[in-house]
């Protein structure tokens, strides 16, 4: 059994960030780093089956396109029991959007022949909650998302997963595999690394590669790429809220105020 | 010239109301796009759905019978690369729904479409131009898509206005595609939601507490005090993912949507998918560290403040 984990590294924005003057991004000062939320989840999901499988024939590869500050969140799957790690990089893929993502994962995924694709649902930084779906389409694999429960049966080739719908709704679906599927927190409870896991991590396979040498040059690239920013900006937040300044008992005694006001009458 | 194609939505015979948005989204740019407005709907009985789609503006309806029961994510993105084939939209709006994610994107990759989704503001400059969040909707970023024919858009539910109901029947086409065989999965049935104990949207004041409370030993002590405030204890999904409360608690797209009188947030940064369980409230107070969350964008009333500060201080005022 193989399963192919593509997992990012996402930037979350310091409480105190700076644009860079010419608006076309975020000082990289004011970013920090960590594992997707989401890819915690599909991570587990996959040793979880390798370990069920049992065998020394089963792997679980994970993947990133990212700069030298992804190959941490690479580290931290291969402490938690991940085999093997790909990380795939060109200056060209900064500011990416997720369908040139996806076209690079393909590349990478293709020649790997897996059993299951598993992604996570969203990346919390960009919340594009496409990558995934987009995969699946350039590699022409059935797929299904926000997966909320996985039950794989490898010898019938078919995986029974409950999706989760909007209002808590679940429609249960059986698909067949190789398939690809996006995976919602809470669908297991992601282990942790032990020390001595960390340490080995290092040992474990990790490649470094670009898309030019899994055959994707820079004019499919931008052929594959969906969109342009133009600029980044703060919100319009209009009115927005009115702030409560002062120590934290004012701060109290004045929502116990707005409370009352609202709540009588 | 370009057309616009909005793909409609329906689950369970009813149509969804981001289907009207995203006419309303399409109509507001066709005067600039300088093309027509096509909406499509698939679905066992498209017809059904004839007349709710038939806003002033539409120029046509498709009508696609869909082989299948319900939504199924490969038949879906077929029959969206068939129409996109035959009728050539410069535009293509879908929901930033469970099921048009899954399927949109896939069409946009095989077809090399420009692409954007959780679109919020969309524009037209010689092409579209949509805005979006970026860095967890602490900023908004504009995008372009230049050198696309054609660009599929995806737009965040509750974001644009919903045309009202037309004053005749929209001119209506019935497509015929090939779809048999395409599906790839087999619908095996729904589990509703389970009725509870509690009901939070029946509730006239939440405190709604998130991940800021960081420790389940915590839960307790805002039980306690949403008690003493008269309030009803919810909470963001973080908290129902790691066992801590029930979901029958949790606000959200997949949990409840709520509409109390008072909606007090404690450490909930206001992630889209919250936000769509709450941002109707009569009065949101939120209370969070980080003075850039998305929170304060839809709250009334916000403090840059420690949560455990404040509830210590509304034990006091409240004793
Ligand atoms: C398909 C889908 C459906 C989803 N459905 C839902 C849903 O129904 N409901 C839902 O809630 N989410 C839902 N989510 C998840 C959503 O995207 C967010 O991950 C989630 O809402 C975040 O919860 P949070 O705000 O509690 O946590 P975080 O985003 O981690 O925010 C915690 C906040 O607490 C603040 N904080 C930390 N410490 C303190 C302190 N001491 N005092 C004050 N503030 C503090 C931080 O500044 C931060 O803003 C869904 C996601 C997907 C993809
Ligand atoms: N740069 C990346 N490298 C590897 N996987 C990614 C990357 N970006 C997104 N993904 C995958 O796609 C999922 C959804 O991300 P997104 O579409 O950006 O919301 C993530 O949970 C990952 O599984």
């Amino acid at each position: 059994m193989k399963i192919v984990v593509p997992v990012k590294q996402v930037a979350a924005l310091d409480d105190e960030f700076e644009l860079l003057e010419d608006g076309s991004g975020v000082d990289p000062d004011f970013l920090e780093f960590e594992l997707n939320e989401w890819d915690a989840f599909s991570l587990e999901a996959a040793l979880t089956l390798r370990e069920g499988a049992g065998g020394d024939d089963s792997e679980v590869v994970v993947v990133t396109v990212g700069d030298e500050e992804a190959e941490e969140a690479l580290l931290g799957c291969l402490a938690r029991g991940a085999d093997r790690a790909l990380r795939i990089w060109d200056e060209a893929l900064s500011d990416a959007d997720p369908l040139a993502i996806a076209r690079v994962l393909a590349a990478a995924v293709t020649p790997e022949s897996p059993d299951l694709v598993l992604c996570g649902v969203q990346s919390s930084d960009a919340v594009n909650g496409a990558t995934g779906v987009a995969l699946a389409g350039y590699l022409e694999m059935p797929h299904v998302a926000v997966v909320k429960q996985l039950d794989y049966d490898p010898a019938q080739s078919t995986a029974t997963v409950k999706r989760e719908l909007e209002g808590g709704l679940v429609e249960v679906v059986r698909l067949r595999t190789p398939a690809l599927l996006t995976i919602q927190t809470g669908i297991n409870e992601p282990r942790y690394a032990n020390l001595r896991a960390i340490k080995q991590a290092r040992e474990k396979p990790l490649e470094v590669t670009a898309p030019a040498q899994l055959g994707v040059d820079a004019d499919a690239l931008a052929a594959a790429a969906g969109s342009r920013r133009r600029d980044l900006r703060p919100p319009d937040r209009g009115e927005g809220a009115e702030m409560i300044d002062g120590s934290p008992n004012e701060v109290a005694s004045r929502i116990v105020e707005i409370v009352r006001d609202r709540m009588s009458g | 010239m370009s057309d616009v194609l909005v793909v409609a939505e329906a689950r369970r015979g009813e149509l969804r109301e981001v289907s009207l948005e995203l006419i309303g989204a399409a109509l507001a740019v066709k005067g600039q796009a300088g093309g027509r407005v096509l909406v499509a709907v698939l679905d066992p009985e498209p017809d059904r759905f004839a007349p709710a789609l038939s806003a002033d503006g539409v120029d046509e309806l498709l009508l696609v019978t869909a082989p299948t029961e319900h939504f199924e994510a490969h038949v879906w993105q077929r029959a969206l690369e068939e129409l996109i084939e035959a009728e050539r939209p410069g535009l293509v709006l879908l929901g930033h729904t469970i099921d048009s994610l899954g399927f949109g994107p896939a069409v946009a990759a095989r077809r090399g479409l420009g692409f954007a989704s959780d679109v919020i503001s969309l524009s037209w400059d010689g092409g579209p131009v949509a805005g979006r969040g970026a860095y967890g909707d602490k900023l908004v970023a504009q995008l372009e898509f230049p050198g696309k024919e054609c660009t599929l858009l995806m737009a965040r539910p509750g974001t644009f206005e919903p045309v009202p109901a037309g004053s005749e029947a929209a001119a209506a086409r019935s497509v015929e595609l090939d779809l048999d065989g395409v599906a790839a999965s087999e619908h095996l049935g729904f589990e509703e939601v389970q009725e509870a104990d509690v009901d939070i949207t029946k509730a006239p004041f939440l405190v709604s507490i998130g991940r800021g409370v960081e420790d389940q030993d915590e839960i307790p002590r805002f039980e306690a005090l949403a008690d003493k405030l008269g309030a009803t204890l919810s909470v963001s999904r973080p908290l129902v993912d790691a066992g801590w409360m029930p979901s029958a608690r949790q606000v959200g797209q997949s949990g409840k949507t709520v509409k109390p009188r008072v909606y007090l947030a404690l450490g909930i940064s206001g992630a889209v998918q919250h936000l769509a369980g709450m941002r109707t409230a009569d009065t949101i107070i939120a209370v969070n560290t980080d003075p850039e969350a998305p929170i304060f964008g839809v709250a009334h009333f916000g403090a840059v403040a420690d949560l455990f500060e404040v509830a210590d201080e509304l034990e006091q005022v409240l004793e």
